[in-house]
């Protein structure tokens, strides 16, 4: 697909994210244990991983919304935990984070949830971010009446795609979706697919992709990171990744949904 | 990234040509749309754009720099200009055709706004409907609940005690604590007014008589009332509000089970259990701080105060407690309503948790108003 696919070496300062020995424990319970992760730049990192195996909660600590037990996370260069208030905002401008439940503001519309983040940070007018607002809602795919409508009035789909374009307000460089495709037709998820390798090419955006859905898998990332076991079990191409000995991976990429995908993807390959 | 994605695009206008330069990024944004009003209004209202356009000095492009173009030249002649531009980057194409695809349909949703004027009677209007809509709710509501209880009555196995105890403990004995302070502390200002009037009479010793009549009548279940309206209203409400709009209670229905039976029964009777029990506790200390202070200025010995205290008939105490089950159940069942009419927001939650608090301080001095004319005219 694109030259990042071929094994480039990689250096240090292709690094964009680099997660050292993390620990992430609830109480008793250990979620991270000596978990060790880089995110290059440029890449489409896909993290896959069984439900409760910790996905959210190392997208939670790499943004900065929870507080490592132990560890490091360095998110370009820096660690966040370390910085200052104001330094750590304007780090975290370039991020674009959508959440696994949507998270969208329950109290306004779609197009204020879009404009908000633009308005508060870039200072424009209000008219100004609204169009650009519409424009984001209509390029994850919702229609221009969407825009006035509340959260509650919304269906999954159209709340993961409004989040998407909250996440996408402020061209991010990096973008954390967590189960970006969860809820989506299947139409949908592959234009979902589409969106996000055309905004990787074009903008240099760097993504972590927290999801289950395999097509998207295939089609869309560079990497991908098995969560299993309280660390990463493995994180590299899919061809290595599918032949990691381990059960789950085995499952998982050999069971029969995996091997639809991977014909599927093979099959379009050809053409 | 190259130092110069600092500088802001520009549109360098030639007579043959328009060529678009650097970076248009959303960094830049508002001093693009500056840039690009600056020469719409230098090319005319109805610009002609005839020139050929060429974008292959763009340096950086992101999705709101590309709007910003596609907004200024249109998506027909936009498509057009990157037809005859084989150039540009496929990557750049790639965006430029999804940002095409995204703003061919008009993006302006259609919006039904009225005159101010209109849209204030409109509001005036609703409002007062509103206001008989509620009535009629929470005459209907309670209704449910009392036909829930009747059902629950005879059915032991359905009673839910551990919701209940969780219930009186939290609207109850939690509140023990701030309903004394408060009545103890009413009950010394009473004492203090009363003594400063009646000593213009040299009747200070009445001053026991007006702190134990009030508080036994009146106080003692108002103040408890109000403060259970502020501190247990506002918490159903929000409870409640929250499970709906988190879609708990449609589950809750999906599951073939009664919301008010499951939410709302514990609630009501737990308050009804307690506010009696504050009523009380709320008159005694009301009593307590109006001694303190006969005791500390008047002159009036404990013994004495207990002694004329006795005289009080004893009725003032029943009629006083008799009006707590009563606004009990209104409080809750407001409280509850409130939760339930919560719509999907987080706004929502707050208003209707402002609006319960509201209506059940309103409600309770509205019915103590009506209660006390009832006690007068019945010379209890
Ligand atoms: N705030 C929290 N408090 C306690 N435990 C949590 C919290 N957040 C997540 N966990 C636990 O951490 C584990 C990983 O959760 P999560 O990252 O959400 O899983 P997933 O991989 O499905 O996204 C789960 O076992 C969950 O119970
Ligand atoms: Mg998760």
């Amino acid at each position: 697909m694109v030259s990042l696919r071929e094994d480039t070496p990689r250096g240090d300062d292709h690094v964009l994210i680099r997660i050292r020995d993390l620990c992430n424990r609830f109480g008793e319970h250990v979620v991270h244990e000596h978990l060790d992760l880089d995110v290059y730049r440029g890449e489409i990192l896909g993290i896959v991983g069984g439900s409760g195996s910790g996905k959210s909660v190392l997208l939670r600590s790499i943004v900065g919304l929870l507080r490592p037990s132990a560890g490091s996370i360095d998110v370009f260069g820096e660690d966040l935990q370390a910085l200052s208030t104001r330094r750590r905002s304007l780090l975290e401008r370039r991020f674009g984070v959508l959440f696994q439940r949507g998270a969208l503001f329950s109290s306004l519309n779609l197009q204020e949830n879009v404009a908000f983040p633009v308005l508060e940070h870039l200072g424009l007018a209000r008219a100004e971010a609204e169009f650009l607002a519409r424009v984001k809602l209509s390029l994850v795919g919702l229609p221009a009446n969407a825009a006035l409508q509340y959260p509650s009035e919304l269906s999954g789909g159209m709340i993961k795609r409004a989040a998407l374009a909250r996440a996408l307000a402020l061209d991010p460089e990096v973008l954390f979706l967590d189960e970006p495709t969860a809820g989506l037709d299947p139409i949908g998820a592959a234009a979902f697919d589409q969106l996000l390798l055309t905004l990787r090419d074009a903008l240099g955006l760097s993504v972590f992709l927290v999801t289950h859905d395999l097509d998207t898998l295939y089609s869309t990332c560079d990497r991908v990171a098995v969560l299993s076991q309280r660390r990463v079990l493995a994180a590299d191409r899919l061809e290595v990744v599918e032949k990691v000995d381990d059960p789950w991976v085995r499952d998982y990429f050999n069971g029969p949904r995996g091997r639809a995908a991977r014909r599927h993807i093979n099959s379009s390959k050809v053409d | 990234m190259m130092p110069n994605t600092r500088q802001t695009g520009r549109l360098d206008d030639r007579p043959d040509s328009l060529h678009v330069i650097g970076n248009w990024t959303i960094t830049h944004y508002a001093r693009l749309q500056a840039q690009i009003d600056a020469f719409k209004t230098q090319a005319g209202n109805g610009h002609e754009l005839d020139r050929s356009i060429d974008l292959s000095a763009i340096e950086t492009l992101d999705t709101a720099g590309a709007a910003l173009l596609i907004d200024l030249l249109g998506v027909e002649r936009m498509a057009a200009t990157m037809a005859q531009a084989p150039e540009l980057p496929p990557a750049r194409r790639a965006l430029l055709d999804t940002m095409l695809q995204a703003m061919e349909t008009p993006l302006t949703p259609k919006s039904h706004e009225i005159s101010k004027p209109l849209a204030f009677l409109a509001q005036t209007g609703e409002r007062v409907e509103d206001f008989w809509k509620q009535q009629h709710l929470l005459l209907g509501f309670i209704g449910l609940i009392l036909s829930a209880l009747v059902t629950n009555l005879l059915r032991p196995r359905r009673w839910r005690m551990t919701a209940l105890v969780a219930q009186i403990q939290q609207t109850g004995f939690n509140a023990i604590g701030i309903v004394a302070l408060l009545t103890f502390l009413i009950g010394a200002v009473v004492a203090f007014l009363g003594a400063t009037v009646l000593q213009n009479f040299g009747a200070t010793i009445y001053t026991v008589n007006l702190v134990a009549f009030s508080f036994l009548r009146e106080f003692g279940v108002l103040l408890a009332a109000i403060l259970l309206a502020g501190r247990t209203a506002s918490a159903f409400t929000a409870q409640i509000g929250s499970m709906k709009a988190n879609e708990e209670i449609d589950a809750i229905r999906a599951l073939g089970l009664n919301p008010v039976e499951l939410l709302v029964l514990p609630r009501v009777l737990a308050i009804l259990v307690t506010l009696p029990i504050l009523t009380f506790v709320g008159m005694l200390s009301g009593i307590l701080g109006g001694a303190l202070v006969c005791l500390l200025t008047l002159d009036i010995s404990a013994l004495q105060f207990f002694t004329i205290l006795q005289d009080v008939a004893p009725h003032h105490f029943i009629v006083g407690l008799s009006k707590a089950p009563l606004f009990a159940f209104f409080i809750g069942a407001i409280g509850c309503l409130e939760g339930f009419k919560v719509s999907g927001s987080a706004q929502s939650v707050g208003e209707h948790t402002t609006s319960s608090v509201v209506q059940s301080i309103f409600m309770v001095i509205l019915l103590d108003a009506m209660a006390a004319l009832f006690f007068m005219e019945m010379g209890w």
